[in-house]
């Protein structure tokens, strides 16, 4: 039997005689401390001096307050996306630099050499890796385009509950700063990024690495699953008079569905890991290998949400790939019906799959017959959709600017990615395949080629929309070209490695005349860091000639409502809400004689800012903390802080106010002006 | 939505609106979808319970723990305390502040019953060596009654917290909203019981 976390208090002689110190820091000590690891040590001096050079530079020009009134505390759905999409470009560096260690170490850990990371750091690299790219990169990213685009689509002036958006915003970041921390004090998980058992489990997992990532997951799980149901209410409730369901823009339709999986899915991973958690501190059997327990349980739930997961990755990224093939090729969408319908198809079919993820399971051939057709099923939708963009731009007057760049790469690559899953998606083949490098490669060719594509090619669209200049050009062509090209440097030879066996997770090889592959491999992660340094760049390139950049209100001439209201957009969205006649709206409205309204503003109600979701999320942050190291103390009393903190809010009744007409006046004459210079 | 005005009188297009937008409350619509949400969290549980609900591991099984007469009069506390709660919205509509302040004390009473039974229940089998830790069934067994409990218990704070907020501010517009979301979660709380109490406890038993 295995000893749980409160055995190890139970089991002392008596319950006093566990030393203050220990009582104090449950099992944190200096020994978790990573000083004997050079990577970390000078890891943690670049991240600690850069920190403080941001903090000293926030200090130093007095921004403190800015930041908290403007930006922290804001409940304004455009600031929270912004902020959401600013926390996914930082972790996506993180996350790459997990990534291009482990194409260096088994590009060169060959003929007996042990490379540079022992196994130990190397499983903890793959499994932050895995764990920060989905949850921290690719969901912040997502839903942080979905928060800012969606309620300028359909009209409204913030989403349903604009506090609960904040509150979901940092408790996505608590959970990030939890899995940051593990990098400095303790461990990471060793098991992979969904933490199978037994090997998670209390038994073969005894360290703190799986407890960060439990916590982790739990508190950035709480905000996915608030800001779904937010974004829901927020679609189905305050659409602009006029937008029916089958008038709303496809990015709209495609977040819709995004959400609605969401709120299906991410309480099934919340109780799946809460039941792992129960195992690892109570002493639980529910996947044990003893007493009754069941661990393939565990990965029949753990992918019940995995697999709807990637669709919540990819189907917001079509909806992006729909505006801009629309925008670009100057015509309305091909098949606009067919969109929807292949979106909610896809929606559904995406729960009826997981089990291909294990069909070496042993559930016998009905069982993997039947998840082996549903999977090929689904990639018919899905080809659907691949022809109403082809379609679309079919003597369509297309641009190439840099957002049609990335949806060509991505209709290119996601093709053959897609390919690869049918052939994985085949049970026989599956049993040749599974957890080989062939499945490494196929996975991050759609969500590189998919996911990865479209969130690139909506910063590019819709940063002008944001901050009111455009994106360099140069530079994110650079971007592109060496992302498009470094990725199939960098997975093409994974799949010829899996094809000849070879399988994920492994830090050391035997035989040498696989190195060659590998190393092409670590060439193409080079390229593509090559390309987000060329993404940073165009940033910097950006901000530095805004002026030259400059736009009002439409750079790309759209034809959502989005682009009909001034950019950056103001507080309040729209002065006057929008009817909308047509899917179109925009473009409708430009074609049949649309005039700017100038006069007769009127006082608008809007939510007030509160700082109760960073207070929160901090006490959740520290409340983790605790429980990772068994500081009983310290999580008794955040857990009543954090209850006490969340009644305290509801005994706020003044939530809202009005932004005075002059002040909207003043704004919509300011562009007036602006509109009238550029033209 | 059907109202809004297409067409102005010259037949030209209406692209908006001159009078401020209200667009319904989204409230309600949010907190089903939350409690929506929560019923996945017990569907995995349920789920958990059927796939585990027989691995004994050599220990008891439900006809050896389970007095069913306990879990009668224990069922019945949370059945009565939705019926209450139904009185106290009554008496919202009829906007009687102190009588809805009176079944919902009610309510939360037949609540703290409720707990009160369902701890006596789990100290007495921990007691007869029937832990969580026992066995798979009983692990699964406590998670799911004991994740019941636990939102009993967080609805019984809410409750408390409601009701100061009524005694202070009254049935205004934003408290009877409240009162309305806690409602739907009492009464939620009761459906997930009575599968419990069907699945968990007469199946149990059955064998």
């Amino acid at each position: 039997m295995h000893r749980a976390a409160y055995e190890t208090i139970l089991d002392d002689p008596m319950f006093g005689d566990i030393s203050l110190t220990q009582f104090i820091f449950g099992r944190l000590t200096w020994e978790a401390i990573p000083y004997h690891e050079p990577i970390l040590v000078v890891t943690f001096a670049v991240v600690a001096l850069g920190g403080i050079a941001l903090l000293g530079l926030i200090t130093r020009f007095r921004l403190w307050g800015y930041l908290w009134n403007e930006w922290f505390t804001s409940v304004d759905h455009k600031k929270i996306g912004i902020m959401y999409i600013i926390l996914a470009i930082i972790m996506l560096l993180r996350g790459f630099a997990d990534a291009i260690m482990m194409r260096i170490q088994q590009a060169i850990a060959f003929n007996g050499s042990e490379g540079y990371l022992n196994a130990h750091h190397y499983d903890q690299i793959f499994t932050a890796h895995g764990v920060i790219m989905i949850f921290f990169v690719a969901m912040p990213f997502v839903t942080g385009f979905m928060n800012y685009v969606v309620p300028l689509q359909i009209g409204a002036r913030d989403v349903s509950f604009p506090f609960l958006n904040n509150f979901s915003f940092w408790m996505t970041t608590g959970g990030a700063v939890i899995i940051m921390m593990s990098l400095f004090v303790g461990e990471f998980a060793r098991t992979g990024w969904l933490a199978y058992p037994p090997l998670s489990g209390a038994d073969y997992s005894p360290g703190v690495g799986v407890d960060y990532y439990i916590w982790g997951l739990q508190v950035a799980g709480v905000g996915t699953t608030l800001s779904g149901i937010n974004l829901i209410a927020t679609i189905v409730k305050m659409r602009a008079p006029g937008m029916t369901f089958m008038k709303m823009p496809v990015f709209t339709w495609t977040s819709l569905c995004t959400n609605i999986l969401i709120v299906a899915t991410f309480p099934i991973l919340t109780a799946t890991l809460a039941l792992l958690s129960l195992d690892r501190y109570v002493g639980t059997n529910f996947f044990t290998n003893d007493l009754g327990g069941n661990p393939m349980m565990y990965i029949n739930l753990i992918w019940i949400w995995g697999h709807p997961e990637v669709y919540i990755l990819v189907l917001p990224a079509f909806g992006i790939f729909s505006e801009v093939v629309a925008t670009f090729c100057g015509k309305r969408l091909f098949g606009y019906t067919s969109m929807v319908y292949a979106t909610c198809v896809i929606m559904i079919l995406s729960y009826i799959v997981w089990l291909h993820h294990f069909f070496t399971m042993g559930s016998g051939a009905s069982v993997n017959a039947f998840f082996g057709i549903t999977t090929m099923i689904i990639s018919i939708p899905t080809g659907a959709k691949m022809f109403n963009w082809l379609f679309t731009m079919y003597r369509g007057r297309i641009r190439y600017e840099v957002p049609m760049l990335w949806t060509v790469g991505f209709m290119v690559t996601f093709v053959i990615g897609g390919m690869t899953g049918v052939m994985l998606a085949i049970p026989p083949a599956d049993f040749v395949l599974h957890n080989s490098l062939f499945l490494i490669a196929h996975f991050h060719n759609v969500i590189i080629g998919g996911v990865l594509f479209g969130l690139m090619a909506g910063v590019v669209y819709w940063f002008p929309k944001a901050f009111g200049y455009r994106l360099d050009p140069f530079w994110g062509k650079m971007s592109f070209w060496f992302w498009q090209i470094g990725f199939f440097f960098a997975f093409m030879p994974l799949y010829v490695l899996g094809l000849m066996g070879v399988t994920r997770r492994v830090s050391q090889f035997e035989d040498p005349s696989l190195q060659i592959w590998f190393v092409i491999a670590a060439f193409g992660a080079a390229l593509i860091a090559l390309g987000i340094a060329s993404f940073v760049i165009q940033l910097v390139v950006s901000f530095l000639r805004r002026d030259q950049l400059r736009v009002t209100g439409d750079p790309w001439d759209g034809r959502t409502l989005e682009w009909s209201t001034s950019s950056p957009p103001p507080d309040y969205n729209f002065a006057f809400t929008p009817v909308v006649h047509d899917h179109d709206s925009w473009y409708d409205m430009k074609n049949r004689g649309y005039e700017r309204p100038l006069e007769g503003f009127k006082p608008i109600h809007m939510p007030k800012n509160t700082g109760t979701g960073v207070v929160l999320s901090a006490i959740s942050v520290v409340l983790a903390f605790a429980l990772i190291w068994y500081i009983w103390w310290l999580a008794a009393l955040s857990f009543i802080a954090l209850i006490a903190v969340s009644i305290a809010h509801t005994f706020n009744y003044d939530r809202d106010f009005f932004i005075p007409a002059e002040t909207v006046t003043a704004t919509e004459d300011a562009h007036t002006k602006l509109l009238q210079e550029r033209t | 939505m059907s109202a809004t005005q297409v067409h102005d009188t010259d037949g030209k297009p209406v692209f908006y609106l001159k009078d401020e937008h209200h667009p319904e409350n989204s409230t309600m619509l949010g907190f089903w979808l939350y409690l929506m949400s929560d019923c996945l969290i017990f569907a995995v549980l349920f789920a958990t319970h059927g796939v585990l609900g027989r691995n004994y591991a050599a220990g008891p099984s439900p006809a050896d723990l389970f007095d069913l007469s306990l879990v009668a009069i224990n069922t019945a506390m949370l059945l009565l305390s939705s019926i209450t709660y139904g009185f106290a919205m009554l008496q919202m509509e009829r906007n009687a502040r102190m009588e809805t302040l009176v079944w919902l004390g009610i309510t939360g009473v037949f609540g703290a019953a409720f707990l009160a039974l369902e701890l006596y229940e789990f100290y007495h089998l921990i007691h007869e060596g029937a832990g969580p830790t026992r066995s798979a069934f009983l692990s699964s067994f406590f998670t799911l009654v004991g994740t019941h409990g636990l939102h009993v218990t967080f609805g019984i704070i809410w409750l408390i917290t409601l009701m100061v907020q009524v005694k202070k501010h009254g049935l205004n517009p934003e408290n009877r909203r409240r009162l309305m979301c806690l409602s739907m979660f009492w009464h939620f709380l009761d459906v997930i019981w009575i599968g419990v109490f069907s699945f968990v406890y007469l199946l149990g038993v059955l064998g």
